[in-house]
């Protein structure tokens, strides 16, 4: 980003109690949260993007062992956002799985605990591009996009201006320069018209925010919401490095 | 010295004695001996000064050996294998070894193998091997895992480890003693010869190279341990002249650049006929580089050699260096190890040598003869530094060297060479098992270990077993475990090796679309984590400006600044060795012996006595103070920096919860200072250094710490769990796929705690990182001996490590705070 716009931010953000970070999306009241995880507050609904579950094993299958406990880590993490949200509606914005694969290699007692998520509540399986086929047996609903809240919620973002969109797939991450330092850490990315969320999977990697992947998608130097050991920091683009 | 009258005629064929006749040599006694052991078929370690005619001593037996061979029709296998240190180390002694050969007119094919050995060569050397092979340990690694090692080994007769006394003591180290285990079984005659230079402990280095074996488990008879191993002295060579530096008057307080003493160095120089000069790290090249230039009125051809260079720009140093053209070099340890320069006449240490083995050998780089004395200078930076000198100077003096302790083979090694085992034939566990424990640093190798190994190897070793369909080897019905398919070895042959480097950046000048051009060298990504754009620095012997950081370049301009930013650095990456340390503490407790030093680092540790205290050598200083609004404590256990580090680490977990509120330490090679909120002259503080420390504090910190990381990331390489090169797996951008460790290593850490891998990095991490050893060691030695000087201020003594305040960055787990000042800013942003 060549000249970041001096005008300041004309949307307002504050530390919430859970660590997490209070914004609005296109006038819609949302948390980013600590864990990676979105709050819709006004559909009540809990959005994680990019689990890529079995990410282990697919790397396994090529020969490299990786540890295989990558998908209960993910899904320890999710439970614990459901038990502290309540959530009405919890959705999965794409590449839940990292492989279409996927769903026959989770091991018995991970596919138990993936059913449980649809246990007295909405379940929504948005559809990503690692994970195409959509769930094979696995209960919830599969749907391409879906508007909750008044946001529209799909996996990838969309070129342009698009108000009111929330979208995973590239897997954001900002690496943060200050006088002590350097840290890179997954983040949030947000211009208070749309949001892009960072990957939750326990192997799912990183993008740089200054990637040219994300170029176009906002209309003014976004924010990054960095997570931190226990907040969200509110990270402005100037102190933001590439890798 | 050689055996009971064996004299030259006994023992060289005519035509190499006409051959050291005709160039005015006479075989000295220790090459005599060589072929002496040779020809009894026994392994042999030489020890021998640099300059020593080693590499010929070495080679002799061979050159005869080949020699005497009648000629035959049938296509001939290696006959005998060099395995040297470095890449270039093996290029310059295929040089060297062709001298005789093409002399003598010898039916032999020397040649070397290395990375940098083009693709047609290593075909031809695998289909028609050459008669010597002069190769690295990684290559034969490579070698081993081929298919065809078995045939491709099995007439070798002779392995001649070079430089030996670099190599045991580290992963390469277990690497090459796995390797060395399977050519024994390949080739049961084959004898083993290293060479090494002057040790303290040669039965270490014995240990390490010898076949460890019962004779009913191995074909081999007479081997048993390092007493298997016949031990060839070479002379001892003119005792080297050695001076340190007084620098009267100027001797700083604190600093590592030798700033003050340039002038003095310069004079040196120009007195010399070929200088080299020594530092520890790659920046104080740079910088003592710049400061020669700067004084250089003569116009000396002075250069610059280091590992961030471009290979190309080295060459043409090292070039220049074998015409004679150079005056000086500054070198870092690039140039420790025994290539030939010729005309070296001086040898110059910059800052402390920080071990006296090391200095030998680099003091053995001046003058490669024997007959003459090598002359050395030692530069002190700063006082403790002079003391250190002074005490390196008594030790070489006196022939008393520092050595590595002998080490235990690492697992993730072994598991690199099991797959690479598996890779070249079909193995069976327990006949794996045994060739194994032959191998020095494995021969207490427990059964449970050796098949934890093979199972991570075969499934990932995982408590949980959802693997089994993946394993990367597999059991066939005769019971012989194999690789599972040709691409798994395809991907084990790439990433074959085991040095684990940091990762390098390209330097390359900026073109005006923001593009690389030219190549100036390779930085360590670390370096640049000290550095914004628009800073500037002294690189390749030049001031730059940095533009800015690509994926994988480093993009600077030439910059015209006279004062550029140096990045800090902690001195030197060596630490003090033990036992130089004792030294020191020796030195300053003895008045006497202060003459040595200059007048006014005598009057400085004649103010420390008056003011504070000196304590004996095995005793430890303990002063406390109060100084602005901080209390401080500071103690003086000369064990060096990583020592330091970790004891200030554990000590800070203590002091916390003892509520004396500790703000910060900080570090050199021969005290720590930690300052707090509160006074803490009346601590209890034979129970604040107990060993305990070494427990669970040591335990909880580490597993949080990023040394941890970096430890388990480079056990993940070697074992193979990563790997850093793969088959056409590139990304659009052209980037490798590189998998994050950290990931990786929280997800074990919680899931599966004692897994293989985390126990290597753990070990790794408590000798490489953190050196546990020594700080229990150095707990023990001053239990019952802290001197407790409490102080109403500073002691002269405390001026040098207080002066270090403030240089220091912090750790990499400042993270949060980083986060927190970023976030800071953009609220100061939003609300002016």
């Amino acid at each position: 980003m060549n000249a970041p716009a001096p005008s300041p931010f004309n949307y307002a953000f504050a530390a919430s109690a859970c660590g997490g970070l209070a914004t609005r999306v296109a006038r819609a009241d949302v948390v980013m949260r600590c864990s990676g995880a979105l709050w819709i507050e006004g559909a009540q609904a809990l959005v994680v993007a990019d689990l890529h579950l079995e990410k282990g094993s697919s790397y396994a299958r090529r020969g490299q062992l990786l540890p295989p406990y990558d998908t209960r880590e993910t899904l320890g993490r999710l439970e614990a956002e459901i038990a502290a949200t309540k959530p009405a509606v919890v959705v999965l914005l794409g590449d839940t799985f990292h492989d279409r694969k996927s769903e026959a290699r989770l091991a018995p007692d991970d596919a138990e605990r993936l059913r449980g998520l649809a246990t007295g509540r909405r379940l929504v399986w948005v559809i990503g591009n690692h994970d195409a086929d959509g769930p094979q047996t696995l209960p919830g609903e599969a749907v391409d996009e879906i508007v909750l809240g008044g946001l529209t919620l799909r996996h990838e973002p969309r070129a342009g201006a698009q108000p009111g969109e929330v979208a995973g797939h590239l897997h954001p991450a900002a690496r943060v320069v200050a006088p002590r330092g350097t840290v890179r850490r997954r983040c949030f990315v947000t211009d208070g018209e749309r949001t892009v969320l960072p990957a939750f999977g326990a192997y799912a990697g990183g993008l740089n925010v200054l990637d040219a992947a994300f170029a176009g998608l906002f209309v003014r130097p976004p924010l990054a919401g960095a997570l931190g050991a226990a907040r969200v920091r509110a990270i402005g683009w100037r102190r933001l490095a590439g890798d | 010295m050689a055996d009971a009258g064996a004299t030259a005629p006994d023992l060289l064929p005519p035509r190499f004695q006409a051959w050291f006749e005709g160039r005015g040599w006479a075989p000295r006694a220790h090459q005599l001996e060589m072929v002496a052991k040779a020809r009894e078929g026994r392994d042999a370690l030489l020890i021998a000064p640099t300059g020593g005619g080693k590499t010929l001593a070495g080679f002799l037996p061979t050159l005869i050996e080949l020699s005497e061979r009648p000629p035959g029709n049938t296509p001939r296998g290696l006959h005998t294998l060099y395995i040297s240190p470095l890449k270039a180390l093996a290029v310059d002694v295929e040089r060297n070894l062709g001298k005789p050969i093409a002399e003598m007119g010898l039916p032999i094919v020397a040649e070397s193998r290395t990375g940098d050995t083009g693709v047609a060569r290593r075909q031809r050397q695998r289909v028609k091997p050459p008669d010597i092979l002069l190769t690295t340990p990684e290559q034969l690694a490579l070698l081993c895992a081929w298919e065809g090692a078995r045939l491709y080994f099995q007439d070798l007769r002779c392995v001649i480890l070079d430089e030996i006394h670099t190599l045991h003591a580290s992963k390469r180290g277990d690497l090459l003693a796995l390797d060395l285990a399977r050519l024994q079984v390949l080739a049961p005659a084959l004898r083993r010869v290293g060479l090494s230079a002057t040790v303290d402990d040669p039965e270490v280095i014995k240990n390490w190279m010898a076949s460890h074996g019962r004779a009913d488990a191995l074909p081999c008879p007479l081997r048993g341990g390092g007493s298997s191993i016949d031990l060839v002295r070479g002379p001892p060579g003119a005792e080297p002249i050695v001076d340190v530096l007084l620098s009267e008057g100027r001797v700083p307080w604190s600093g590592h650049t030798a700033q003050h003493a340039m002038a003095e160095v310069y004079e040196v120089i120009k007195k010399a006929r070929i200088a080299l000069v020594f530092v520890n790290t790659r920046f104080q090249a740079e910088f003592a580089f710049q400061e020669l230039w700067k004084l250089n009125d003569d116009g000396l051809p002075i250069a610059l050699h280091h590992g961030s260079l471009a290979a190309e720009q080295r060459r043409k140093v090292e070039a220049a260096m074998a015409r004679g053209e150079l005056r000086a070099v500054v070198c870092t340890s690039t140039l420790d190890l025994g290539i030939d320069w010729g005309d070296v006449d001086l040898v110059i240490q910059l800052a402390s040598p920080k071990g006296a083995s090391r200095m030998v050998q680099r003091i053995g780089r001046a003058n490669h003869r024997l007959d003459e004395p090598s002359r050395a200078l030692f530069v002190p930076a700063n006082r403790f530094e002079m003391l250190e000198c002074q005490a390196a100077r008594e030790a070489i003096a006196e022939n008393k060297l520092d050595g590595d302790p002998p080490r235990v083979g690492a697992l993730d090694v072994l598991a690199q060479h099991v797959m690479g085992c598996a890779v070249s034939e079909p193995f069976d566990m327990l006949t794996l098992y045994d060739e194994v424990r032959s191998a020095g640093p494995y021969r207490d190798l427990s059964w449970e270990d050796f098949e934890a190994v093979v199972d991570f190897v075969s499934t990932g070793g995982y408590a949980l077993k959802t693997y089994d369909r993946f394993r990367r080897i597999v059991k066939l019905p005769d019971g012989t475990w194999r690789v599972r398919n040709l691409q798994v070895a395809q991907r084990h042959r790439l990433n074959v090796g085991a040095i684990v480097s940091p990762a390098m950046l390209s330097v390359r000048v900026g073109t005006r679309r923001g593009q690389g051009g030219r190549k100036v060298g390779e930085v360590e990504e670390g370096m640049l984590e000290m550095l914004d754009p628009g800073d500037t620095f002294v690189f390749a012997g030049q001031v730059w400006e940095l533009l800015g950081v690509t994926s994988l370049d480093v993009l600077v301009r030439p910059a015209n600044d006279r004062e550029p930013k140096m990045p800090s650095w902690g001195g030197s990456k060596f630490a003090l060795s033990t036992y130089l340390a004792k030294r020191v503490r020796q030195l300053m407790f003895d008045e006497e012996h202060w003459k040595v030093l200059p007048t006014d680092v005598c009057e400085w540790l004649g103010a420390q006595k008056d003011r504070s205290l000196i304590v004996a050598e095995d005793e430890m200083l303990l002063e406390t103070f109060p100084r602005g609004r901080r209390n401080f404590m500071v103690v003086y256990p000369f064990e060096g920096r990583l020592t330091h580090t970790t004891l200030a680490m554990l000590l800070t977990r203590r002091l916390e919860r003892l509520g004396v509120g500790p703000l910060g330490f900080v570090c050199n090679d021969y005290a720590m200072a930690i300052w707090a909120l509160e006074p803490m002259d009346s601590l209890d503080f034979a129970e604040l250094f107990s060993e305990d420390m070494l427990g669970d504090d040591l335990e909880a910190w580490l597993s949080e710490s990023f040394m941890m990381k970096r430890a388990f990331k480079a056990c993940a390489i070697i074992s193979g769990l990563i790997e850093k090169r793969f088959p056409g797996a590139e990304t659009k951008t052209g980037r490798q796929i590189t998998f994050s460790t950290d990931l990786i290593y929280d997800v074990l850490r919680r899931h599966e705690p004692d897994h293989l891998l985390l126990r290597c990095a753990r070990a790794d991490a408590a000798t490489g990182l953190v050196d546990v050893a020594r700080l229990g060691d150095m707990l023990t030695r001053i239990r019952g001996r802290i001197r407790h000087s409490p102080l109403d201020r500073l002691s002269p003594f405390s001026v040098p490590i207080l002066l270090e305040i403030g240089k220091e960055r912090s750790p990499g787990q400042a993270g949060e705070r980083i986060l927190a000042e970023a976030e800071e800013d953009l609220i100061a942003e939003a609300t002016r």
